[in-house]
């Protein structure tokens, strides 16, 4: 058995060298590029000039950069609570047989349909203050400065992510939960666990893997979020949504100054890196820990 | 992984922009892109009816009377077009014409040695300069050296009212601050907002920096910081102005939540036509807008207009004005002998002809940097406004261009910022001054 692998690993070896090449090109090529661009000056029509460490430092003592963390890790945060719980239980609810639940599902997916420009679009016109939602229904709690007040229109980004990735969380726990054996809710039912019960005795712990991996795509794409913060609040209000994907591109491409964006950018793959590792590493590799009945 | 999302963003500009090329490709029977064949000058401009259709029907006459030095067009919509002109600068693949804002912008690409130095130009043909507004070469010149060709419309930005709601309060427009100061309380009563204000886009606070700066310490004060001379924003005009926006923020002045309303969605303009804010600060390019979308409110006459007030005491002529003095066009310095000589035959007999001034005035109803232009405004029915804008942008003593045009980039970009601040009272004039002193001048 083992050899049969080996030799067919052998054999289509090759297969890999469009992936390889691709992931040079696209992936490891331009992030030597962005390191080298951190040590220089650069405006982005003229001359690239050597500036030592100089970017380093000046970013490094920026108190934007803490900021633009900080930020950058409450919106991971933030979204990773709301959306979690969200996704479980839409999920498991999907998950069922039932007819009517299907139905449900589709309406669920929706807003995987669209862009993250529309959303963010839709929702600027839906929070305006005067001819918005609140002004619409007549609804006064909802006429609020939504985009002015820095913590609110923090909790807004939030929302409004939370209402885009949590029907993509829900398909990824729904997969996960039509995965668990049926027997072990058979065995639960005749020793009496309610509904409840065999949710946390049971769901629960046989999608540990499921909820490591919706949360490693939540909290490294959360790192990367960009598109919908920059048209729903481009950072503001003052900065209070600025996060560090967002303050990277501000600074290279709005401010034209590529040196201290592409440390920036250095620093954002090193946080991911370190986020995706130690997300692996609470996977764990606990040899007990079994997915599967009989495993 | 984020450098993977910066080239995925300029992969899919570009998938934009190949069907683009590709279309004027197919239209025009020319070459993509910044890359025309020799007997062939290229020029981008930007995308958005009525311009866009202007601008072509300029580029398709020249092109009928020259068949043998063709001008090649590509189009780009606003946004792509900022980042795409400066990557194909960058690249050396810029077009032979390249359409810019002037200003901090430009200033980059002459100092990259980019643009043609077009003084000699303007020396040898001295009716071209005649002909245009003098206000509008203000942007279009570094160290004292002409880099690019004003041409299309002027754009000031004027204060306009609602008619029905000064009625209401039997209210006048204000001419200087103090009426303007002591309006504010008397539209509130009357449950109003004193003055709309699409305060999330930034750009539009940024305006009223922009009259009070002028009209306290005279154009000047901004010139100094433009020119990069150090403290520039500490001036006490400055200072001045900056607090002037904040007492007009604490009493109320600007609608409730105007941090939290965009101008990208006109939300500002439709507060002033609906009636519930009496008036707003805007670009001339909104009257177009406000006709289409206001029912009633532009043809019914309810639309007010006048210029901003003046200060008690400012140093600045009220007559001044602030705004876009032009649309530029500039040369590359890459382009060959051969495409910039159709360049500056389609700069000199091609912008600005009778038929595209007229094209301006009549399609998109608004100013051509044109001296005597208001010789034609008779006809249309925007007359009074025309003549208004024409009057207001070719007699102000000065024509400052908008600051996050004028300033180099990167200090745009954090002037922006502090204005958000500014607005959101989280810093004080003297805060601001400090900050916008340490951004980067050049």
């Amino acid at each position: 058995m083992r050899t049969a692998v080996g030799t067919r690993r052998g054999s289509l070896g090759w297969l890999v060298v469009p992936a390889l090449l691709f992931f040079t090109a696209f992936g490891i090529v331009p992030l030597v590029g962005v390191l080298a661009l951190s040590f220089t000056t650069w405006d982005g029509i003229g001359a690239i000039m050597p500036a030592g460490l100089a970017n380093w430092s000046s970013v490094l003592t920026d108190p934007g950069l803490p900021h633009a963390l900080w930020v950058t890790f409450l919106v991971m945060t933030l979204s990773w609570l709301v959306q979690t719980p969200l996704s479980i239980l839409i999920g498991v609810f999907v998950a069922g047989g039932q007819r009517y639940r299907a139905v449900l599902a589709v309406l669920y997916f929706l807003p995987l349909l669209l862009s993250s420009a529309a959303i963010a679009i839709a929702y600027k016109a839906l929070l305006d203050p005067n001819f918005g939602l609140g002004a619409g229904l007549g609804l006064p709690f909802l006429v609020q400065n939504w985009l002015g007040e820095p913590a609110l229109a923090l909790g807004v980004v939030v929302f409004v992510v939370s209402w885009q990735f949590v029907p993509f969380h829900s398909l990824i726990y729904q997969g996960g939960v039509r995965q668990i054996p049926v027997s072990l809710y058979e065995a639960a039912r005749i020793d009496g666990a309610g509904r409840v019960r065999q949710f946390f005795s049971i769901t629960l712990p046989q999608l540990k893997y499921t909820i490591i991996t919706s949360s490693t795509l939540m909290v490294v794409g959360s790192l990367t979020f960009f598109d919908l913060i920059f048209v729903l609040t481009a950072g503001g209000p003052s900065d209070a949504t600025r996060v560090l994907a967002l303050d990277m591109y501000l600074r290279g491409f709005r401010g034209n100054l590529m040196g201290p964006a592409s440390v920036i950018a250095v620093i954002l793959v090193l946080v991911g890196l370190a986020l995706a590792l130690a997300l692996r590493r609470l996977g764990g590799t606990d040899p007990n820990a079994s997915q599967l009945e009989g495993a | 992984m984020d450098q993977n999302r910066i080239s995925r963003r300029s992969f899919l500009a570009l998938a934009v922009a190949a069907p683009i090329g590709a279309s004027a490709l197919a239209s025009c029977g020319t070459a993509g892109p910044g890359q025309a064949h020799s007997g062939e000058a290229s020029v981008w401009y930007l995308t958005g009816q009525p311009q866009e259709g202007i601008r072509k029907a300029g580029v398709d006459s020249f092109n009928a009377a020259h068949p043998d030095g063709k001008l090649a067009a590509t189009w780009f919509q606003n946004d792509a077009y900022k980042t795409k002109i400066r990557t194909a600068i960058g690249a050396n693949q810029a077009p032979t014409i390249i359409w810019t804002w002037g200003g901090g912008g430009l200033r980059d690409y002459v100092r990259a040695g980019q643009v043609e130095d077009l003084t000699d130009w303007f020396a040898q043909n001295p009716e071209l300069k005649k002909k245009r507004f003098a206000t509008a070469f203000g942007a279009a010149t570094v160290d004292g050296r002409i880099y690019s060709v004003p041409c299309e419309n002027v754009s000031p930005i004027v204060l306009y009212y609602n008619k029905a709601v000064f009625a209401q309060v039997g209210a006048q427009p204000p001419t200087t601050w103090n009426e303007l100061m002591a309006l504010v309380p008397v539209f509130n009563a009357a449950g109003k907002a004193p003055l709309s204000l699409g305060g999330q886009s930034r750009w539009t606070s940024m305006m009223w920096l922009e009259y009070l700066f002028d009209r306290t310490g005279g154009p000047g004060v901004f010139e100094a910081i433009a020119t990069g001379k150090p403290d520039g924003w500490s001036h006490p005009a400055a200072i001045d102005g900056l607090t002037k926006i904040q007492d007009l923020i604490r009493a109320g002045g600007f609608v409730n939540g105007f941090q939290s309303i965009t101008a990208d969605s006109n939300a500002d303009q439709a507060l002033l036509y609906t009636g519930k804010a009496a008036m707003m600060l805007h670009g001339a390019w909104t009257y177009g807008a406000m006709k289409q979308d206001g029912g009633d409110f532009v043809p019914g006459g309810h639309l007010g207009y006048t210029a901003f007030p003046a200060v008690e005491g400012g140093k600045g002529d009220p007559a001044n004005a602030v705004g876009n003095p032009s649309s530029y066009l500039a040369l590359s310095s890459r382009a060959t002998d051969e495409q910039k000589a159709i360049a500056k035959d389609y700069f000199a007999t091609g912008l600005l002809s009778d038929a595209d001034a007229d094209a301006w005035i009549t399609k998109a109803g608004s100013v051509p940097i044109v001296n005597g232009a208001n010789s034609k405004f008779s006809g249309s029915p925007d007359a009074d406004w025309l003549q208004f804008v024409y009057d207001l942008s070719s007699k102000a003593p000065a024509f400052t261009q908008s600051w996050d045009q004028a300033l180099p980039p990167a200090a745009a970009e954090v002037l922006l910022n502090n204005i958000e601040q500014l607005f959101g009272l989280s810093i004080t004039p003297e805060q601001f001054a400090a900050n916008m002193n340490a951004a980067p001048s050049s």
